[in-house]
């Protein structure tokens, strides 16, 4: 049986109904996997929990919510990171050789081939990229967070942030370049 | 002469300095054009990844979920008023136990595992795995960024003034976590780790204490410092002995 919400517990709770679903979708995109993500929303609600007492309501909720989830994030990427160098061998493994040509006029089912190739292809050079890189490209290009905030959030200079975000997109342009 | 490729993408991104000028150079040249439309196609592919629909009831399912964790968490009383003067005091608390902690735990990580030899340093009762893997990745994470500021200033372009600020601070955020594990490598008896540490941390010292802007000839004395020791190569070498222990299933 539920026990009685508090005011306060009210009011978390409507930032979990309001942000669950958004939270879910950044936790995917700096992993790439489902089960991570959940596990992500739901250390991002338990630390948030743990801090709501001083959340003074002077930063949009959702902008708190969105920091305590990257910090989540990466935390557990930095924790699995040799699981990506495992997948970085299998990766690099199954492209050997295995270079589709790339073609506009491709008929129907070339075209999904092709498409599924290109989503094959992305998902292993997400999973290569460091961490940090990830976190940074993610932070950039879905997120819309200017370099200089990313910077603030990932704890490092500007031109570090910048240079991660270049790097990252450099490995997803090469990855893709033959099908693209 | 041709637009960078770093340079496209902040312009793709909104981010390039220079924005005006590059349109007018990408409307004028088909090899830049070329080079951005590819990379347009590129990020319109990682546009259509799609991500998974956690599903309509998402929300409610991760409240279930949370809703127990709760009130263990907060004995019940998370919610209730609690003087604020009394949460800083116990925060403070925490975070000095946490420190202590930290810095005890490191220098057992570091003196009796990292290294070979005898272990003398006592186990703590704590779950070896998971803390020996944090560890590793913290230790990880410090050479990492180590190399990424050096990298930055290694290939920064030595002009009239270059403001390296931010790169100051973060060194000298780098140089206090660098000297316990110098101080560890070396009492642990590894000269080679130990020097290369060293090394590091005299040209981290460098960084945090050049004037926060910098001329082309102070600028090219730290690349110069930079080059001269290999610094960036040794780095790279511990990193991946770091990492080598990292991936071993039993953490090290």
């Amino acid at each position: 049986m539920s026990r009685p919400e508090t005011g306060r517990e009210g009011e978390f709770r409507l930032l979990v109904e309001q942000h669950s679903r958004a939270l879910f979708g950044l936790a995917w995109r700096m992993t790439g996997n489902q089960q991570d993500a959940e596990e992500i929303v739901q250390e991002t609600f338990l630390r948030a929990y743990r801090s709501f007492d001083r959340f003074d309501g002077r930063a949009q909720p959702g902008t708190w919510l969105h920091r305590i989830a990257v910090n989540c994030a990466l935390d557990l990427l930095r924790a699995r990171r040799h699981d990506a160098g495992r997948v970085e061998l299998e990766a690099a493994g199954s492209d050997a050789g295995d270079a589709v040509p790339a073609s506009d006029t491709a008929p129907g089912p070339d075209r999904l081939l092709l498409s599924a190739e290109v989503q094959r292809r992305l998902t292993a050079a997400l999973r290569r990229l460091s961490p940090i890189e990830r976190a940074a490209f993610v932070l950039r290009h879905y997120e819309g967070c200017p370099i200089e905030e990313i910077s603030r959030e990932l704890g490092m200079s500007e031109n570090a942030a910048k240079n991660c975000v270049f790097r990252a997109v450099q490995k997803l342009r090469e990855a893709l370049q033959p099908l693209v | 002469m041709h637009i960078s490729e770093e340079q496209l993408v902040l312009y793709r991104y909104g981010e390039a300095k220079d924005a005006a000028a590059i349109g007018e150079h990408l409307a004028a040249c088909a090899t830049c054009r070329a080079a951005y439309q590819s990379l347009e196609r590129v990020l319109a592919a990682v546009d259509q990844m799609p991500a998974p629909d956690p599903g309509e009831n998402y929300a409610a399912a991760v409240w279930q979920r949370l809703e127990p964790g709760l009130s263990d968490r907060a004995g019940g009383t998370a919610f209730q008023a609690v003087p604020h003067r009394l949460k800083a005091c116990a925060t403070w608390r925490r975070l000095a136990l946490a420190a202590a902690m930290a810095v005890l735990i490191v220098a057992a990580f570091l003196l009796g595992r990292f290294w070979p030899g005898p272990r003398t340093v006592a186990r703590q009762p704590l779950p070896e795995q998971v803390r020996e893997r944090i560890l590793l990745v913290a230790l990880g994470e410090h050479l990492e960024r180590s190399q990424m500021i050096l990298i930055e200033l290694a290939n920064a372009n030595p002009g009239p003034q270059l403001d390296v600020s931010s790169e100051q601070r973060w060194a000298a955020d780098l140089v206090g976590d660098n000297r316990l594990y110098r101080q560890a490598a070396a009492r642990a008896g590894d000269p080679a780790i130990t020097a290369v540490l060293d090394d590091l941390e005299r040209v981290l010292l460098e960084i945090a204490h050049s004037p926060s802007t910098l001329s082309g000839g102070e600028l090219e004395r730290i690349q110069r410092r930079i080059e001269s020791g290999d610094i960036l190569f040794k780095l790279r070498v511990v990193e991946s002995k770091v990492r080598r222990q990292e991936e071993k299933p039993n953490g090290l």
